[in-house]
């Protein structure tokens, strides 16, 4: 069980004011709250430590490059990645998936053909459609049921040897669906094709074992997981990223250049042009370890009464429908008001202090699925309340009153 | 009337009001009050897509004012519209022109005019000077 008040202490956002409210942040899709030690790290990072990293010789640079390479280890560990240098820093979860159709873009050809699911965030669409442009390959859609999950049957019908890769959603962030994507990895290799996993939604949830899953790549990002803003994963099997081209030209990533010819360097440096975002990187470590002393499972304990609990009470609301109302769900809560639009409930609750998120949420082909203009998103965290669903439930009520 | 002398009107309406709730559910008022856009207005090209509400415009030519209608499926979107559409329609081009916003500051809207905010509001009032623009050169 978790110490609610304790953990609430860490974050000190929290217990600010929002419009003269007490602040109920339910918009953790989009980006968690930071815990004081992350905080910490990064003034710490530049007060103590800052210098460039992999390049100088002085003892500065030697520091950073170690709690650098540290981080990446850290890491390394917490998804079960084989070696450290399968783990690339990136800038988040898109910067990574872009940085693997743009190695594909050598790899396809007309004819080819790239599965990507309904349930996708744009960040995991339109860089996969922007390759079928460049390669002719052919983009098709695994299709999603009313309850907001993805259909296997029709997957399975999808896949065939055309099919050079894959690209799913570990967790929904329109509908917080958890999609079965052991299966769908295990059913894309038997026909030989590469599957990625886009995990932005899963991390802040759970501990993504990327070895078990045998995933081909894994995309996520630090900022939804109490991590800096700007800081991401990916993950890539080495003999993928053995086999793509580097994604952007610079410093770090090369062994040898001259004006005939650039040899590049071995991973993780091949794909890590330019300096990074070091005090992020390392910050990033500490916001993993934050999240393992929390624990996934006491984690994963309290959002599951979180969204029970706030299911159950939103569901009270008359007209209220919840869309994603799949078994297998986080604690996201995707719902509308008959009659009423998304953004006026969202900006009347806003007043009252309370964070969510209102609109197609970057899933716009989800939203036409539903034939609705958005929804209001209350996305839940482990340092959430039952108390706080309540301060919600109530703004919803008064709003609701206001604009019927 | 003029604009500027209809701004200051709402500023005076606004200024009766204690807290944000009754400015609200003023806008809402008059967000139900606007008289809707003619259906055959609501096309693809009238139409500015917000990522949070979607706001149709149309302006017409009536002797030398512009006319203008509007919707909006979000019902604050739609107050606020109201509120544009008393400040600008039946204007000339040329006021139309010269007005400017601090208005929408003076009774506590301002950040529903912020780009950011993604209504449809900001470029409606791009649109709505695009209109004057093209009235404007035409005359």
């Amino acid at each position: 069980m978790l110490d609610i008040n304790k953990i609430r202490a860490d974050f000190p956002i929290l217990s600010q004011k929002v419009n003269g409210k007490p602040l109920v942040y339910f918009d953790n899709g989009a980006t968690s709250q930071k815990p004081q030690v992350v905080i910490d790290a990064i003034s710490k990072y530049y007060q103590e430590i800052n210098a460039n990293i992999h390049r100088g010789v002085h003892t500065l640079s030697q520091l950073a490059t170690d709690a650098y390479e540290a981080s990446r280890g850290k890491i390394q560990n917490h998804i079960n990645a084989k070696f450290a240098h399968e783990v690339l820093f990136t800038s988040g979860t898109t910067h990574g998936i872009n940085l693997v159709t743009n190695g594909f873009a050598s790899l396809l050809k007309p004819g080819d053909e790239v599965l990507v699911s309904a349930l996708e965030h744009h960040s995991n669409i339109v860089p996969w459609q922007m390759l079928c442009e460049k390669t002719g390959a052919t983009l098709k859609v695994i299709p999603m049921n009313a309850d907001g999950e993805l259909i296997m049957s029709e997957y399975d019908k999808l896949l065939s040897d055309k099919t050079k890769i894959v690209t799913v959603n570990h967790i929904s962030n329109a509908l917080g669906t958890v999609n079965p994507i052991k299966y769908m990895i295990d059913k894309a290799h038997e026909v030989g094709a590469a599957i990625l996993i886009d995990g932005a939604q899963a991390v802040p949830h759970l501990k993504p074992d990327v070895q078990e899953l045998d995933c081909d790549f894994y995309a996520f990002s630090g900022h939804k997981m109490c991590g800096p803003t700007g800081t991401g994963i990916l993950y890539g099997k080495e003999a993928w990223l053995n086999k793509l081209p580097p994604y952007q030209g610079g410093g770090e990533m090369i062994k040898e250049v001259t004006f005939e010819k650039t040899t590049y360097a071995d991973l993780p440096h091949k794909f890590e042009a330019g300096t990074p975002n070091i005090a992020g990187g390392i910050v990033l470590g500490t916001a993993v370890d934050y999240m393992n002393g929390v624990g996934f499972e006491n984690i994963q304990q309290q959002e599951k009464e979180l969204l029970e609990y706030g299911t159950q009470r939103l569901l009270e609301i008359e007209g209220l429908k919840i869309f994603g109302t799949s078994a297998a769900k986080t604690s996201v809560i995707s719902f509308n008001i008959e009659g009423i639009h998304p953004y006026d409930i969202g900006t009347i609750i806003d007043k009252l202090g309370i964070a969510v998120r209102t609109g197609h949420h970057c899933a716009q082909p989800i939203m036409n699925f539903f034939c609705i203009p958005g929804t209001i998103r209350a996305s839940f965290a482990f340092y959430n309340t039952k108390e706080e669903i309540d301060v919600m439930v109530e703004a919803i009520k008064k709003a609701k009153l206001m604009l019927s | 009337m003029k604009i500027k002398d209809i701004q200051e009107e709402i500023v005076d309406e606004f200024s009766m009001f204690d807290d944000w709730m009754e400015r609200y559910e003023y806008i809402i008022e008059l967000g139900k009050n606007l008289p809707l856009i003619k259906e055959e207005f609501k096309t693809e090209n009238n139409l500015i897509k917000g990522c949070q509400s979607k706001v149709w415009l149309q302006g017409e030519k009536k002797d030398d004012k512009i006319v203008f209608t509007a919707d909006s499926d979000a019902i604050l979107t739609k107050g606020i519209i109201a509120i544009l559409i008393r400040t600008f329609s039946n204007q000339s081009a040329k006021d139309i022109l010269e007005a400017d916003m601090d208005f929408i500051d003076k009774i506590g809207l301002k950040e529903h005019l912020s780009p950011t905010r993604a209504n449809g509001l900001v470029s409606m009032i791009k649109n709505i000077k695009m209109y004057a623009l093209a009235f404007n050169t035409q005359n």
